[in-house]
């Protein structure tokens, strides 16, 4: 981390991915590779500041009606337009003014962040089970094995990742969340396959994997008990850097008009709505456009956060 | 070295045909392509069926395949459902994608490999710091966003720029759209230039030469720079075949009639050519800048050596 040296005040309530109960004990213990991260990741004010914005956007995706009492689908047509952002109104639905038909833009941010989010957990689960999956059998095979399910992740590599769930969407005329779950899994899976397998590479020759192989342990066992452990590093860190970019992919998507359409709620869909009245109302782009980021951004710096608590070199 | 590239050839070609495969696949399995012939509506089952027949529709889809590629060798994309050739499409819209990546690539290196040296040789510093949380920043705003707003303040707002580029495209007017599509990249290319001059900065080489009395400069721009830029340069290239097929969103915000405007159009109105047809253009774009990069990797590092 580029600033050990400011230590925020660390809240109880944080939550870490890789919280172990036992790993916050005295310094002088010994500790695992999780214990440190975990001492690391308190220290650290992108944690800190990630997790607790990661907290409140969980709230919200959970409990939308707690942050609005306003309605994001029904709109009173007397506020279209006039009903600029009264910025003073904190958290009342008018706050950040109305949409073209009269609805509370605040109340429309609010509910969309529950398409954002659980696009992007489904499609970060997805993609690791499905990629890891791959990558671990790719890499601890090897051989004929290795060489055909490399094949096939570069197959899908080469095409362009946006293009790709492009195509996949289009052929779907009702597009769910779900829909567009399986469009970005579809083509989002390499990056962890890769990684997985570069990982399971390197560690397969070590003495403790060897041991269990001697000891007559199963393929699966050694696979799942042995190996696995020792790889989730890297992968936890791919997965958390890209559950934000899955959550911007689908925006984009949402905005090009092929992610999710109404009555779901989504920013991308609200900020491509925006620009088409960009020059009358720009505050129907900026909020959604606001949150979108700051949503992003707070999975990227907790990946970021995770990366350099789990590896050793930045210590 | 000839060996290598015959090698690295060889292997190209299951990857080229797994791929355009795949999206032939997607687009004639997954979607209909005569779905968006006759307009909203579906078509009524005569039409539809003599269009099958003469597109070779109603053949198996591996036929199908053979046939599209057998054509594309002989430089026949096949014609769009309006009756222009693929090819006319292509050689209007490539020459304008290209220059917008020519500009977006210009401004990572100038911009990202200078924002990096600078950051990397003051590790730790306020302007270090400051450059690392502006680049999270640009990496996180999807570049829709970064569009969009730049569209609004440059183009609504202040008028410097237009906000909708003339159908020529014209390189002044596609700056700031070159800078839209370089952000994201932009920003990995000054955390990988910072890193890379960050650790090399401590080498023995470098301490030689400032031993020796070189001038800062010198040891900077000479000896740290060259050796440093490696990876940089091996990130940029593996990035134009992401930049052009990326530029959808950017070609759509700012209306440049490029390759991805033709890939949107043809996505969205189901023209199973055009999209089998560019896809193909840009898979290969993507295989050669690999090869490239692998090859330059040995001209800059002369520790690799391909046998």
């Amino acid at each position: 981390m580029p600033d050990l040296t400011k230590t925020a005040p660390v809240p109880d309530e944080t939550k870490a991915p890789v919280a172990d109960p036992s790993a916050v004990v005295k310094a002088d213990k010994a500790r695992s590779l999780w214990g440190d991260a975990w001492q690391d990741l308190r220290r650290n004010w992108y944690f800190v500041i990630s997790a607790g914005l990661i907290v409140i956007l969980l709230l919200i995706t959970a409990f939308p009606g707690l942050f609005t009492s306003a309605s994001p689908t029904t709109g009173d047509l007397v506020n279209h337009f006039l009903g600029k952002p009264e910025l003073s109104k904190i958290g009342s639905p008018e706050w950040f003014g109305y949409d073209g038909q009269g609805r509370s833009v605040y109340a429309r941010v609010i509910y969309g962040t529950r398409a954002s989010v659980i696009v992007g957990v489904a499609v970060t689960l997805a993609v690791t089970l499905f990629g890891g999956l791959i990558g671990m059998l790719s890499g601890y095979f090897g051989g004929w094995i290795d060489a055909l399910l490399s094949g096939f992740t570069n197959i899908f590599l080469g095409l362009p990742f946006l293009l790709g769930a492009m195509v996949v969407l289009q052929a779907f005329t009702d597009r769910s969340i779900w829909v567009v779950v399986f469009a970005l899994a579809f083509l989002g899976w390499t990056q962890i396959a890769r990684v997985m397998r570069g990982a399971v590479i390197t560690i397969k020759q070590s003495d403790f994997v060897q041991a269990a192989r001697a000891l007559g342990a199963s393929t699966p066992r050694i696979l799942f008990r042995h190996i696995l452990p020792n790889v989730m590093a890297p992968v936890i860190v791919v997965a958390t850097i890209s559950l934000g970019v899955y959550i911007s992919a689908e925006a984009t998507l949402s905005y090009l008009g092929l992610g999710l359409a109404s009555p779901t709620v989504s920013w991308g869909m609200d900020i491509s709505g925006g620009s088409a009245q960009i020059r009358v109302a720009q505050h129907i782009l900026i909020y959604p456009s606001i949150m979108l980021s700051i949503t992003v951004l707070a999975f990227i710096m907790l990946g970021e956060a995770v990366r350099n608590a789990l590896d050793p070199k930045t210590r | 070295m000839g060996r290598y590239v015959i090698r690295r050839l060889l292997q190209m070609i299951p990857v080229f045909f797994g791929t355009t495969l795949l999206i032939f696949l997607m687009v004639n399995v997954m979607g209909d392509p005569i779905a968006g012939l006759c307009g909203d509506r579906r078509c009524d089952p005569a039409t539809a069926a003599q269009l099958r027949a003469e597109f070779g529709l109603d053949k198996p889809v591996w036929q199908q395949y053979l046939t599209y590629m057998g054509n594309v060798f002989t430089g026949d994309f096949g014609t769009a459902f309006n009756g222009q050739k693929v090819t006319e499409l292509m050689a209007t819209a490539f020459p304008i994608t290209i220059r917008l990546t020519l500009i977006a690539i210009v401004f990572e290196i100038v911009i990202g490999i200078s924002l990096g040296v600078v950051t990397g040789l003051r590790r730790g510093r306020p302007v270090d710091t400051t450059v690392l949380v502006l680049t999270l920043v640009v990496i996180s705003v999807p570049t829709f966003v970064t569009g969009l707003l730049l569209q609004l303040v440059l183009g609504v707002e202040w008028g410097i720029i237009k906000p909708s580029v003339s159908p020529q495209a014209p390189v002044n007017e596609l700056l700031v759209p070159g800078l839209v599509l370089a952000s994201v990249s932009l920003a990995y290319v000054t955390r990988l230039t910072r890193t890379s001059i960050a650790e090399n900065a401590r080498a023995d080489y470098v301490r030689t030469a400032t031993a020796k009395g070189l001038p800062r400069r010198r040891v900077v721009v000479r000896h740290l720079l060259r050796n440093s830029l490696i990876p940089v340069v091996t990130f940029i290239g593996t990035d134009v075949g992401a930049l052009m097929g990326g530029a959808i969103v950017t070609e759509r915000i700012f209306n440049i009639h490029g390759v991805g405007f033709q890939l949107y159009q043809g996505i969205l109105r189901q023209n199973s050519q055009t999209v089998v047809g560019f896809v193909t253009i840009l898979v290969l774009v993507f295989l050669a800048a690999n090869l490239i990069v692998d090859l330059l990797y040995a001209v800059l590092d002369p520790r690799i050596r391909y046998a």
